[in-house]
């Protein structure tokens, strides 16, 4: 009896030492993301992750960042296809990325995230110029600038991040081609909270966007789907522009689909002069001169100006200069079935204005103002609508063919024969000194080809690291600045110039 | 009175001149000038293209340079740090750049010889001329400021307020402005045919034309616009990180890269990578000097008044060698430029002024500090490594004298 009481008893005082040793050190034992962020493609029949890493293994080296380090220093570092992880703790900093193919994974531990904090000092927190940057799992607060922007990076996957009022635009990818925005929250912003501008080939999904003035927006962008966010309480929740007087003038092939478009009735706290300080408040969704777009199946309840606004420039409420290379006409809009209730009760400004004229107590769920054609509705009985006598009724049904604008593969870098960046290298560079059979600053080129015959790696060497060894020469500064590729085409660029 | 009397004999003079002198309009050594003629001189054109361009078969001056490794989003040239240049205008022949080059320099196209494109577009200024506000013809002074000639190749737009898409169309402009070099068409083919050395070197550049044609306005035009096409400053130290060197800015010039390309300065929004221009029109509100009317720059070509007070975007390559700055040259210096950015939206519009300001002019706040450090970046966008040669003699005989450093 009292054997058994001690076996009990060792047995107890074993489980709780091995309880506690497997399942106490959460820290200890987080289960750390997968390295290629493809580890969320369960359940998911076409995870638009997967193109975008088409066969991408993961082989770069890990940088595991704890608080106190610097994110910056890594990223200095580290080499295309490699992971910068970040653990728990405040980062403040701006994170700059000139470089391609680098991961940023905020390692989350017991409710506790990797914060990256401007103070409302810091301009922008993530910046980037490189293609395929992947940011996920941090936490965003007090950035005066954007959260996360990028400028020209193609291939990129922003997700799962959290932004809290991170300044104008919380997630702003431009001038990108192929990209996918998804899985983020994002609050306080004092524009679009996500921003997609001049790019192309972008999934906006399962984001949640709340208290900002825009809450999505697509601008001068073509090829976008915005799919399954949840948007309410921003001043307009789901917007698709052009703006006037931006290099890339055009909006079209948009599809806003199964969004849960609601109470977007937030007083518009947009910067005087900007774009979206003319949003009424109560609006769901705007569509301003953009083409092509189509809006399917979305819940769209309680935005107390309008459901849906269709306009153009002139009524658009924008104050910007008129651009005559920019077309100012909403065309081609189709409507497909939206679950749209209780829109318009509140409507403010022009809209309020226009619906005395109508003798009406409500705003419309939907409402066409000012010019475009060939827009469509598939069953225009089921709104109120405004200003659709144009419409004719929709050709298509539903857009289930369309399961995502990113690419087949991700966007290569632009073949360049190692001839080809001889060429580029040599006019481009050093023309400035040296021409083939005359004397500029530098020795001739047929010279050089005489002195360095069969031997373009001496050519590289000097390159690097100039040697004078003509008295009636001045000394060749070092173009050590080129890249390795570029200094051996080069070399055997000039060793090959006939002329 | 006496002064009246002067004015209309000395008027007269010169309408007799301008009748009875047989071209070529050179000035003789009875006409007031300060130039003096030199021995003519034997000139034969390049038959090389100049750096930054490779000669194909066709004998054509092709654009190289590292940019072409990269693509542009739409193919339109704006985007970040490795983005394909804008679409270029090149193809000109070693000789109509070479050609191009003497009539840039050369005083004989204005209608009394005294002044030449490059009066103020001196290469040795960042091909501008140093002074707030032009300097024409019998000194006249004229309301903007001279724009920077670098990477033209690459413009779609010209003057200060867009209102020329071509090089040919822009160049009339100053070439028939009475203020400006204040020739005609007709003074201009009268005076250049009148110059042997310049019917020689017209018959090199357009070969393919009879022999004893007279040379005619287009070819003029072309070949003007084929040396300003050959003005390209790609390879600044900015460029050098660009392409992937980042030890070529120093940690002050990154600080300023990322505040210029921050959404809070927002000066990368307009003024876009790879050429700092993403060649709209934008307004800004930027002040008229004291006592000066206010410029309604765009409104006018466009003829709306949505686009009053607004200018060409320009390129901020070589911007530290271009001051006085905006189109009214009313910023000394890039420190005060950058300044004015952050003193309040439309804190320079007059009052009785409503203008559509750009978004993008705002309240950003800026420090001293990120001031002081945006001007350390502006600085890193020098490149003059391609600076085309003054020549040494012009064809038509006169002299530049106004240049130090003349080269062969």
């Amino acid at each position: 009896m009292f054997k058994k009481i001690i076996y009990t008893l060792i047995i107890l005082v074993i489980g709780v030492f091995v309880g506690k040793y497997f399942y106490g050190g959460k820290t200890s034992n987080t289960v750390l993301p997968n390295p290629n962020t493809l580890y969320r493609n369960v359940s998911k029949v076409n995870d638009s992750a997967k193109t975008l890493l088409l066969g991408q293994e993961f082989s770069g080296a890990i940088f595991e960042i704890k608080n106190g380090n610097s994110i910056q220093d890594a990223v200095k570092e580290a080499s295309p296809g490699d992971l910068i992880r970040v653990y728990p703790g405040t980062y403040t900093e701006t994170v700059y990325i000139d470089k391609d193919n680098i991961t940023f994974q905020g390692v989350i531990q017991d409710g506790e995230w990797p914060v990256l904090d401007g103070l409302k000092e810091l301009n922008d927190a993530f910046l980037y110029s490189g293609n395929g940057i992947q940011i996920e799992n941090f936490k965003i607060i007090n950035y005066k600038g954007n959260g996360i922007m990028g400028q020209a990076g193609n291939n990129f996957i922003l997700r799962n991040n959290w932004i809290i009022d991170a300044g104008v635009y919380g997630i702003f990818p431009q001038f990108g081609i192929n990209g996918l925005i998804e899985h983020n929250i994002l609050t306080g912003i004092e524009d679009a909270a996500i921003y997609v501008g001049m790019c192309d080939n972008i999934d906006v999904l399962n984001n949640e966007v709340y208290g900002n003035v825009a809450g999505i927006e697509i601008e001068n962008s073509r090829h976008c789907l915005v799919e399954n966010n949840l948007a309410y309480d921003n001043t307009g929740g789901i917007l698709a522009f052009i703006t006037p007087g931006l290099p890339i003038k055009t909006t079209y092939d948009v599809i806003i689909r199964n969004n849960f478009i609601s109470k977007n009735n937030h007083e518009n706290f947009g910067a005087p002069g900007s774009i979206v300080s003319g949003i009424p408040p109560g609006t769901g969704i705007l569509v301003m001169a953009a083409d092509d777009v189509i809006i399917e199946n979305n819940i769209i309840s309680d935005n107390d100006n309008a459901g849906i606004i269709i306009t153009d420039f002139e009524n658009g409420g924008t104050q910007a200069s008129n651009d005559p290379e920019s077309e100012p006409n909403p065309d081609r809009i189709v409507l497909l079935d939206n679950f749209m209730i209780n829109n318009g009760n509140n409507p403010v400004g022009e809209l309020k204005a226009l619906m005395l004229t109508k003798f009406s107590t409500k705003g419309p769920d939907i409402l066409a103002i000012g010019g475009g054609q060939g827009s469509s509705i598939r069953d225009i009985n089921r709104y109120r609508t405004w200003g659709l006598g144009d419409f004719g009724v929709a050709s298509i049904t539903n857009t289930k063919d369309v399961k995502t604008f990113l690419l087949d593969k991700p966007v290569a870098a632009r073949e360049i024969s190692k001839e080809d960046l001889g060429e580029m290298t040599y006019y481009g560079v050093c023309s400035g000194c040296h021409a083939y059979d005359i004397r500029l600053i530098g020795v001739p080129t047929n010279v050089i080809q005489m002195i360095y015959k069969d031997n373009p790696k001496g050519i590289v060497d000097y390159i690097n690291k100039p040697k004078n060894l003509r008295d009636d020469y001045p000394e060749m500064p070092p173009q050590d600045y080129l890249s390795e590729n570029a200094k051996l085409a080069v070399a055997e660029y000039i060793l090959s110039l006939k002329k | 009175m006496k002064k009246l009397v002067l004015i209309i004999l000395f008027s007269s003079v010169i309408a007799f001149m301008y009748y009875y002198i047989k071209a070529p309009t050179i000035p003789t050594s009875d006409t007031p000038s300060n130039y003096s003629i030199i021995e003519k001189p034997e000139i034969e054109l390049c038959n090389t293209c100049p750096p930054g361009f490779v000669l194909n078969k066709k004998n054509q001056c092709i654009s190289r340079n590292l940019y072409l490794q990269y693509n542009s989003l739409e193919n339109k040239g704006v985007g970040g740090l490795k983005t394909a240049l804008p679409k270029v205008r090149d193809g000109f022949s070693p000789q109509q750049i070479d050609l191009g080059r003497y009539l840039f320099f050369d005083p004989v196209l204005s209608a009394d010889g005294t002044i030449s494109c490059a009066s103020c577009h001196d290469p040795d200024l960042g091909f501008t001329d140093g002074k707030a506000s032009a300097t024409g013809i019998y000194n006249s002074k004229l309301n903007r400021s001279s724009p920077s000639l670098w990477n033209v190749a690459y413009f779609k737009k010209f003057f200060w307020d867009g209102r020329a898409s071509t090089l040919e169309e822009q160049m009339q402009g100053p070439l028939y402005a009475k203020d400006e070099m204040g020739t005609t068409p007709e003074q201009l083919v009268k005076t250049l045919n009148g110059i042997d050395n310049y019917n020689i070197l017209f018959a090199q550049a357009f070969p393919d034309r009879n022999l004893n044609d007279s040379i005619k306005l287009h070819e003029i035009y072309i070949s003007i616009a084929a040396f300003e096409t050959s003005l390209i400053s790609l390879n600044s130290r900015y460029d050098q990180y660009a392409h992937g060197y980042h030890k070529a800015l120093n940690d002050k010039e990154i600080e300023g890269l990322n505040i210029f390309r921050s959404f809070v300065a927002r000066c990368a929004e307009c003024h876009t990578p790879p050429l700092f221009t993403n060649q709209q029109i934008a307004v800004i509100g930027s002040p008229e000097p004291v006592g000066s009317p206010f410029d309604p720059g765009a409104e006018k070509p466009f003829n709306d008044k949505s686009r009053r007070g607004g200018f060409k975007v320009p390129s901020l390559r070589n911007i530290d060698r271009t001051s006085p700055y905006m189109h009214s040259g009313n910023f000394k210096n890039l420190r005060e430029t950058v300044e004015f950015y952050t003193k309040g939206r439309g804190h320079a519009v007059p009052e009785n002024e409503e203008l559509f300001l750009h978004w993008h002019i705002w309240e950003p706040n800026l420090t001293d500090r990120e001031l002081d450090r945006l001007v350390d970046f502006l600085k890193t966008l020098t490149d003059e490594s391609f600076k085309p040669k003054v020549p040494k003699n012009l064809p038509s005989g006169l002299k530049i004298d106004h240049y130090s450093n003349i080269s062969s």
